[in-house]
């Protein structure tokens, strides 16, 4: 058993292989279009791989098996590692290579060492397949693509929910075509080394699975490996390499690939077409590729367009000529090799006794059958409470991440709120102090009015008393001069010399700003020229200002006229704006 | 995963914007309209009117942007789909910066401008009205967007001659203008003009997308 392990390992590779390349075809053009996510689109591959390798990897096994009698372990090792090698080397220098024809290839060149009589029949069945598998591709990618576009013209549906709905066509798909790559190309990477499947079958409670279908398990795990040890990051710039589609193309393409796979892995469908006396199609495994191309081809046929660069198809007819022939003329040097050196004994009828022995006796044999329900029912309870606590966990982190941001969130507001309430703060003790201010001037103003008042009566009283003494005066002189003397200080009084510099006092304070930019704008003004500027700020007229300044209306002109002169302010500018201006 | 639920809820939304675009072209031309014809309270009605469709364009332009990116719908047409969303907002901000110019500037127009004026208006209002209706199809049926586009850029060049003709007509035959009127007048019919030939660019993002969608 470990031994046929050791052996199979050149299998498994080739498996890997595969994995890495044609897997592509299945998920790379809906990863790159962002239409599912790389985790999910492989997820779903790698299930429906091991479901169609397992359930449905008999027929194509079973031809691949047919095309040469390989018993010894050794030989089926040797075929297997040659076809890989080529594989590599192909995939390498960026063919599009197909690994059933190179599997065909290297036992075609096993079967010219050992002189076999070659089955034409069944070789002419292969070439027949992998020229009908992109020609059927072809055709339903036609037949697809139109049904496609009629719906879609005709549903109007909205763009957005076709792109939900082309989620769940691309997401159906990629499970339908990774069915039938599992199913159709497990025989490339198991198919010879049938004889070496264990004899055992695993009761799994549901269904049981025989020592052929633990070998299919083994391949498409190795498929599967191949998927995950690729480079995720380069599934765009592969998948662009080979095609670049749209959605709608895309499910079109995955659906012809399902369908064609299909075809030729079904053993139901052959058994079902051959009891009606319809010719079933050949269980061969085929190209993914090649259906992909075809189909893009398809679909290009009714575009009126060519979706395929003529570079590709000289690449393809390169992989389909150098693919066989490589891994043939490789797998015949190994085996000469093997013979010469080792002594290997490599006869053809030798080989076909032995396996038809080997086969008899695995006929004879009750192979013993491991009951797999109970530890099977533990393996999925520890799955599924796995799951849930991973699910708790999760739920948990995203709900404190919620929290933090509403936490965040609430932070900021305060933050706002904060800054807000500062600003109000400001505003109300600047509001404060500009009401402090006009409290200020009112209380002197009061407190001007009632000293004022004082004042006046004190005067009134001064006059009052000199008007008695001068009456009481007999001389007439005398009473002339005091009388004049009286007049001269009434019309002193009368220039309101006080009041008039508490005016200015006042108006200077009231408009603090206007006076310190007329003096830092205007330094050589005269207090004269800076009261007259102020004046004007009051928007007094010259009648006013005239009687203020205790000058005549037409001084106020001149020294208007020199203010605007000393401002330079131009001729057709009038100095009344300019000042309520600055 | 398939995200039905968020991909109603931004149909809606797309759908709520095209309206507040379409509505806003109409506000426009009443605005317009009433301003010409010295109907001042209408038109600050329009003007407010204006600025609040505007402003609930940018909110539905930004919740739509959200759901996209958030949900990932469409990642490969999504890009294509916010720059049309923004060229139909920037519709409507012009719409409402022009009107304002209006209200601010208080352009002196001769009524023997204003049947001129009214006319350019409508016209540059029909190219944005037709962009809508290709708008909404390039969702549904991206087939029948270009048959639509050919009144956006028909209407587009009706709006251009006329607004030459108006702009001629200004400086060389209303003498009593003075220059700086003159001036104050080609800058409005500009205003007015420009939002057809913002149409006409959102009408060739609008006929490259469609194409891109042709299956």
């Amino acid at each position: 058993m470990t031994l046929a392990l050791i052996f199979i390992v050149s299998g498994l590779y080739l498996g890997w292989l595969l994995g890495t390349n044609d897997t592509l075809n299945v998920f790379g053009s809906a990863v790159n279009l962002k239409v599912l996510n790389y985790k999910t689109a492989a997820f779903v591959a790698s299930l429906f791989i091991l479901s169609g390798a397992i359930f449905q990897g008999e027929g194509t096994t079973k031809t691949i098996h047919s095309l040469g009698y390989i018993s010894k372990p050794a030989i089926a090792f040797t075929i297997a590692l040659c076809v890989a090698l080529v594989v590599l080397i192909l995939v390498k220098i960026k063919l599009p290579v197909s690994t059933s024809q190179a599997i065909v290839g290297g036992m075609m060149g096993w079967g010219i060492f050992v002189h076999a009589t070659t089955d034409w029949n069944l070789l002419s069945k292969f070439i027949l397949s992998w020229i009908l598998a992109p020609v059927i591709g072809i055709l339903l990618g036609m037949l697809f693509f139109i049904l496609m576009r009629g719906i879609l013209k005709r549903s109007r549906i909205h763009l957005i929910k076709l792109n939900s709905y082309l989620r769940i066509a691309t997401f159906i798909a990629i499970a339908l075509a990774a069915f039938g790559l599992g199913a159709n190309n497990i025989g490339n990477v198991v198919g010879i080394f049938s004889n070496l499947a264990p004899d055992l079958s695993i009761d799994f409670g549901f269904f049981t699975i025989g020592g052929i279908q633990i070998l299919f398990l083994l391949g498409s795990i190795s498929i599967v490996t191949g998927i995950y040890s690729y480079n995720w990051r380069l599934v765009s710039e592969r998948s662009n390499e080979i095609l670049s589609l749209t959605p709608e193309a895309t499910v079109v393409v995955l659906a012809a690939q399902a369908v064609v796979l299909f075809l030729f892995s079904s053993s139901w469908l052959a058994n079902s077409l051959a009891s009606v006396g319809l010719p079933a199609f050949p269980l061969v495994p085929v190209s993914s590729t090649q259906i992909a191309i075809g189909s893009v081809i398809g679909i290009g046929f009714v575009k009126g367009s060519q979706e395929i660069e003529a570079k590709t198809f000289t690449n393809i007819g390169l992989g389909w000529i150098s693919a066989p022939l490589g891994a043939g003329l490789l797998t015949y040097s190994a085996l000469f090799i093997i013979h010469t050196v080792f002594q290997f004994p490599v006869s053809h009828e030798n080989l076909q006794l032995e396996f038809k022995q080997t086969e008899i006796q695995n006929l004879a044999s009750h192979p013993p059958t491991l009951n797999m329900v109970l530890p099977g029912i533990i393996f999925l309870s520890a799955v599924i409470i796995l799951a849930l606590i991973y699910l708790f966990f999760r739920q948990q982190k995203l709900r404190l991440k919620a929290e933090k941001d509403i936490l965040a969130q609430q932070n900021q507001l305060f933050l706002s709120e904060k800054a807000m309430n500062e600003l109000e703060m400001k505003t109300f003790a600047i509001e404060n102090e500009s009401l402090n201010l006009k409290l200020l001037v009112k209380r002197k103003e009061f407190m001007d009015i009632a000293l004022n008042i004082s004042e006046q009566i004190s005067f009134l009283e001064k006059i009052s008393t000199g008007i008695n003494d001068a009456i009481k005066t007999p001389d007439n002189e005398e009473r002339e001069h005091r009388l004049n003397k009286l007049s001269m200080i009434i019309k002193q009084k009368m220039s309101f010399p006080q009041e008039k510099k508490e005016f200015y006092m006042q108006i200077e304070e009231i408009h603090k700003d206007f006076h310190l930019k007329l003096k830092t704008s205007f330094p050589d003004l005269t207090n004269l020229e800076k009261r007259l500027a102020g004046l004007l700020r009051l928007n007094l007229s010259t009648k006013e200002i005239s009687t203020l300044l205790n000058i005549s209306p037409k001084s106020v002109e001149v020294a208007r006229y020199r203010l605007k002169k000393k401002m330079n302010i131009e001729k057709d500018k009038s100095l009344n704006n300019f000042i309520t201006n600055l | 995963m398939f995200n039905f639920k968020h991909a109603k809820k931004s149909i809606e939304i797309i759908e709520q914007f095209l309206g507040l675009i379409d509505q806003g072209s109409l506000i426009f031309k009443d605005g317009v309209k009433n301003y010409l014809l010295g109907n001042k309270e209408n038109f600050q009605d329009n003007l407010k009117t204006l600025s609040n469709l505007s402003s609930e364009a940018d909110i539905k332009k930004r919740e739509i942007e959200n759901i996209l990116y958030t949900q990932s719908l469409m990642p490969q047409l999504r890009g294509d789909i916010l720059k049309l969303l923004e060229e139909l907002n920037n519709i409507i901000d012009l719409a409402k910066t022009n009107l304002f110019e209006f209200d601010v500037e208080v352009p002196f127009i001769p009524s023997e401008l204003n049947q001129d004026l009214i006319k350019l208006t409508e016209l540059s209002v029909l190219a944005i009205d037709s962009l809508i209706p290709a708008a909404r199809d390039y969702f549904v049926n991206p087939g029948s967007v270009k048959e639509k586009l050919h009144r956006v850029y028909l209407y587009e060049k009706e709006t251009d001659k006329l607004a030459s003709s108006i702009k001629r007509r200004v400086f060389q035959n209303i003498p009593q203008l003075k220059l700086s009127e003159k001036f104050h007048l080609r800058y409005f019919t500009l205003h007015i003009e420009i939002l057809s030939d913002v149409a006409k660019n959102a009408a060739d993002l609008l006929s490259i997308m469609a194409l891109k969608r042709a299956i």
